[in-house]
């Protein structure tokens, strides 16, 4: 008798894997789960812990917290990250402190991996969330983070 | 020949402009031409309903980006198609390598052109219509063997002949459900049948359970003679590249393509004519109107397209030996019980 149960069973699975899909095939003009990618570029809103490209915040006083430790640069495990930096007397203390010239990002060589962003000691770097980076030069992917003039920020404490 | 209204004033006029030799001849070709308008038409209508039904599935949106709507997407491919290298195989037999795309696309016209789209608009009312429908159709799986011969390619072979098994099998299930049918109707003139079903009801109400199990099993069966997905192991992807058009490009590729879904529009065609009344109306509403005819049994046919297309989309594709367990030892064995008990129902009139 299991060639009838076989039969039966067949039946019922097939009924039950349609009228899955029936149920989607309903419901697909209101409830795609995919987006208008290009046609929805103004409102598209990526999530928390999405990585596009490493940034480095800057305050409205042209001041970032990056003391110029080099904790990304050794964390980053295919050298994307390089800090060019320099000693200089502080004014106030009047001891020498590291202060960086450059802090400079291969958005080329970047895998995203996020460990320069967990490595940093002052939240100096972080993960910004776009994601057009297509350019038709390279040399626009090496770029450098800190703004031109900018001082890290009196709070931050090597 | 019987015309519709509109083109009886084209063939009095062909008529009395030539011979009747010629204007037979001419109007032949137009007939034919008109015939391959509808066949590429609907091809390239078919595969973009797959493709939005495919995405709905899914639940994502499908072609949009092509003209209103994404309508134009398949005009678009076929362009593309059109423009494309016809490349080769060097060892190949040349041959039967570009003759055996025209096998499928080929025996899919021939078929089309018994099809009866309404009560006047018929190229040629075959008295034997059924049998002849069944038996050209097969004549499409040759292309399919001769095209992986051909390539000189194992993948193409093996899909070639896996094809073979399995229409060579399930060939014999869509025969047999038809054949109950044709207990019913006593004629294998496809009009006569839509005649029988003007007067009694759509065939699948007069033959209630015996007609609804012969239109499951010739569904699973006209979906296997297609190679689409439940049964698509001739062209599995991810076992043989892409099967028997393996070595195939630009358009010798789309004829097996195209030919893929004028086969699906013509099962879902035959599906239609022989249980759910051809171009009738339900309960005969519209009969008077002649118009509505093809209308309404191209609505018909969307419908079982639609149902297979639900198929496709929903079921995994089946092993080698799954395919022939299930038409050997399921649908054989039903199918010949089902004859049976077609014919006791009808010897003691308990048809409705």
């Amino acid at each position: 008798m299991s060639y009838f149960s076989n039969i039966y069973y067949g039946i019922k699975s097939l009924l039950t894997g349609m009228s899955v899909t029936g149920k989607y095939f309903v419901k697909a003009p209101w409830g795609t789960i995919t987006q208008y990618y290009p046609d929805n570029r103004d409102t598209l809103k990526m999530f928390d812990r999405f990585r596009g490209e490493v940034v480095m915040p800057h305050d409205e006083n042209n001041l970032h917290r990056c003391t110029g430790c080099q904790s990304c640069e050794i964390a980053c495990p295919n050298g994307s990250i390089e800090i060019i930096w320099d000693r200089v007397v502080d004014e106030t203390t009047g001891k020498k402190v590291k202060v960086i010239d450059k802090h400079i990002y291969h958005l080329s060589m970047c895998t995203l991996c996020n460990l320069c962003v967990q490595a940093c000691p002052t939240n100096a770097i972080v993960m910004a969330q776009n994601f057009e980076n297509s350019v038709y030069d390279r040399t626009q992917l090496t770029k450098v983070l800190n703004k031109p003039g900018s001082k890290v920020h009196p709070d931050v404490k090597e | 020949m019987r015309l519709p209204l509109f083109l009886t004033t084209i063939h009095d006029w062909l008529y009395s402009m030539m011979p009747e030799i010629w204007a037979k001849i001419v109007e032949m070709v137009l007939i034919a031409v008109g015939y391959l308008a509808f066949f590429a038409v609907a091809g390239l209508f078919l595969v973009l309903l797959e493709r939005w039904i495919a995405a709905w599935i899914q639940l994502r949106r499908g072609p949009n980006r092509v003209g209103p709507g994404g309508v134009f997407q398949t005009i678009a491919d076929a362009l593309k198609l059109v423009s494309k290298e016809l490349t080769g195989t060097i060892k190949a037999d040349m041959f039967l390598y570009n003759l055996a795309p025209y096998f499928p696309i080929v025996s899919a016209l021939i078929v089309l052109s018994v099809l009866a789209f309404s009560s006047t608009i018929q190229a040629y009312d075959v008295n034997i219509g059924i049998f002849f429908i069944i038996s050209v159709s097969s004549i499409g799986v040759i292309g399919i063997l001769l095209g992986g011969w051909a390539s000189n390619n194992k993948y193409s072979l093996i899909g070639a002949m896996r094809s073979g098994v399995q229409v060579v099998s399930y060939e014999l299930s869509v025969g047999l459900s038809l054949l109950t049918m044709v207990l019913l109707t006593g004629s294998l003139q496809l009009s006569q049948i839509i005649e029988v079903q003007r007067t009694g009801g759509w065939l699948i109400l007069q033959g209630h359970i015996p007609a609804i199990i012969a239109f499951m099993i010739y569904m699973i069966a006209g979906t296997a003679e297609t190679n689409r997905t439940p049964f698509d192991l001739v062209e599995a992807e991810s076992e043989l590249g892409a099967g028997y058009h393996t070595e195939y490009s630009g358009m010798k590729f789309a004829y097996y393509f195209l030919a893929e879904f004028i086969n699906m529009f013509l099962v879902a065609a035959i599906a239609v004519t022989i249980f759910f009344g051809g171009w009738l109306s339900p309960f005969g509403i519209t009969d008077h109107i002649i118009w509505l005819q093809p209308v309404w049994f191209l609505a018909k046919v969307g419908g079982i397209i639609l149902l297979m297309m639900w198929f496709r989309w929903t079921f995994p594709r089946l092993r080698i030996d799954q395919i022939l367990t299930l038409e050997w030892k399921y649908l054989l064995p039903i199918n010949l019980v089902n004859i049976v008990i077609m014919a006791i129902i009808i010897l003691l009139g308990w048809t409705l």
